[in-house]
């Protein structure tokens, strides 16, 4: 479905109001096995893309993600920040380098790659990488949305019992097992977040 | 700012925590006074620990010196969030902007040692990261 600008401003409305809802457990998850300030960092980058959702909507989708990609990188800060906003970033370049014959699946497979180089982690590292690999996949088979939410959410759980090998849940070694990393979970409601819209809105 | 700004590489220090990065920057300074260009950033730009692109940013111009930048990190983010800085430079400033694989102190110590005799910048990183191999 092509996205207008209210689409994208409503998508940022609620992509803030999910965040800022689960704030504080981003937290607690963080707390458990990183440094506890994920759930306040992803709000303020949240709240940042916010304010400029009406200059961001306004513009053509990929430069309107390059757009939110570098506010995220300047105001999510901590680890989180260079990696939505690398995603984001890459995405849009991604679809604005291939024109109107954008292939969406194929540009955010390129931009996940590039996460994984800036995180230099891969699969079942115990990231935000451990929803993209799947949540890509899914939307390369033309999955329908709710399909592709229910495979975030699944993804990030399924990083519960990981061992991470990245960031500083990583110098809690096989103490970091049985907690979900806090980058998936963010990233997952994310995910979700964008599909329900999506699924409300696709005319069937 | 520097008598000798310009000539010698610039040293860049990111830390988490602004105490720790005004600390190494001090022991810095002792070591090599103001003959080198020093900047340091530290916290999430709310008052708590963390690291910005925005504070690396204005450090890394704060210390720039035609001869180019050698930044030292701690932790995790403080590295992405100097490579996410770094890219956003004009190539050829970027070009001159090295992120050093070393200690946060010792190789800020090191580095600014090895800067202040007029060393380049890759002498100067190799230096430091000497402390890591």
């Amino acid at each position: 479905m092509p996205l207008d600008a209210c689409d994208l401003s409503q998508l940022i409305s609620l992509c803030r109001a999910q965040i800022e809802r689960h704030c504080e457990h981003l937290g607690r998850l963080d707390s458990a096995i990183g440094d506890g300030d994920h759930g306040a960092n992803m709000k303020r980058g949240l709240e940042a893309v916010y304010r400029e959702r009406a200059d961001i909507a306004s513009l053509p989708l990929p430069a309107a993600l390059e757009r939110i990609g570098l506010v995220l990188v300047m105001t999510i800060g901590g680890a989180a920040g260079p990696l939505y906003g690398t995603l984001l970033m890459e995405l849009g370049r991604g679809l604005a380098d291939e024109g109107g014959r954008a292939d969406f699946a194929a540009s955010l497979a390129r931009a996940i790659a590039a996460v994984a180089r800036r995180g230099r982690s891969g699969p079942g590292d115990k990231t935000l990488l451990d929803v993209l690999y799947p949540v890509q996949a899914e939307i390369a088979r033309h999955a329908a949305p709710d399909r592709i939410a229910a495979c975030a959410r699944t993804a990030a759980q399924a990083t519960e019992m990981m061992l991470a090998r990245r960031g500083r849940a990583s110098y809690l070694g096989a103490r970091s097992v049985g907690h979900e990393d806090p980058g998936a979970s963010s990233c997952a409601l994310l995910a979700m977040t964008i599909c329900q819209y999506f699924q409300e809105h696709t005319p069937s | 700012m520097t008598p000798a700004r310009g000539a010698n590489v610039g040293i860049v220090i990111v830390s988490h925590s602004p105490l720790v990065a005004q600390g190494a920057a001090d022991m810095v300074r002792q070591m090599v006074g103001g003959c080198v260009p020093l900047a340091w950033t530290g916290g999430n730009g709310e008052g708590g620990l963390g690291t910005h692109v925005d504070g690396i940013l204005v450090a890394i111009e704060a210390a720039w010196s035609e001869a180019g930048v050698a930044i030292f990190v701690d932790l995790g983010g403080a590295e992405t969030n100097s490579e996410m800085a770094v890219e956003m430079l004009e190539p050829a400033r970027a070009a001159k902007v090295a992120i050093c694989n070393a200690p946060l102190v010792e190789g800020a110590v090191v580095a600014a040692a090895e800067a202040s005799g007029g060393s380049p910048l890759a002498r100067v990183v190799a230096t430091a990261e000497e402390l890591s191999a």
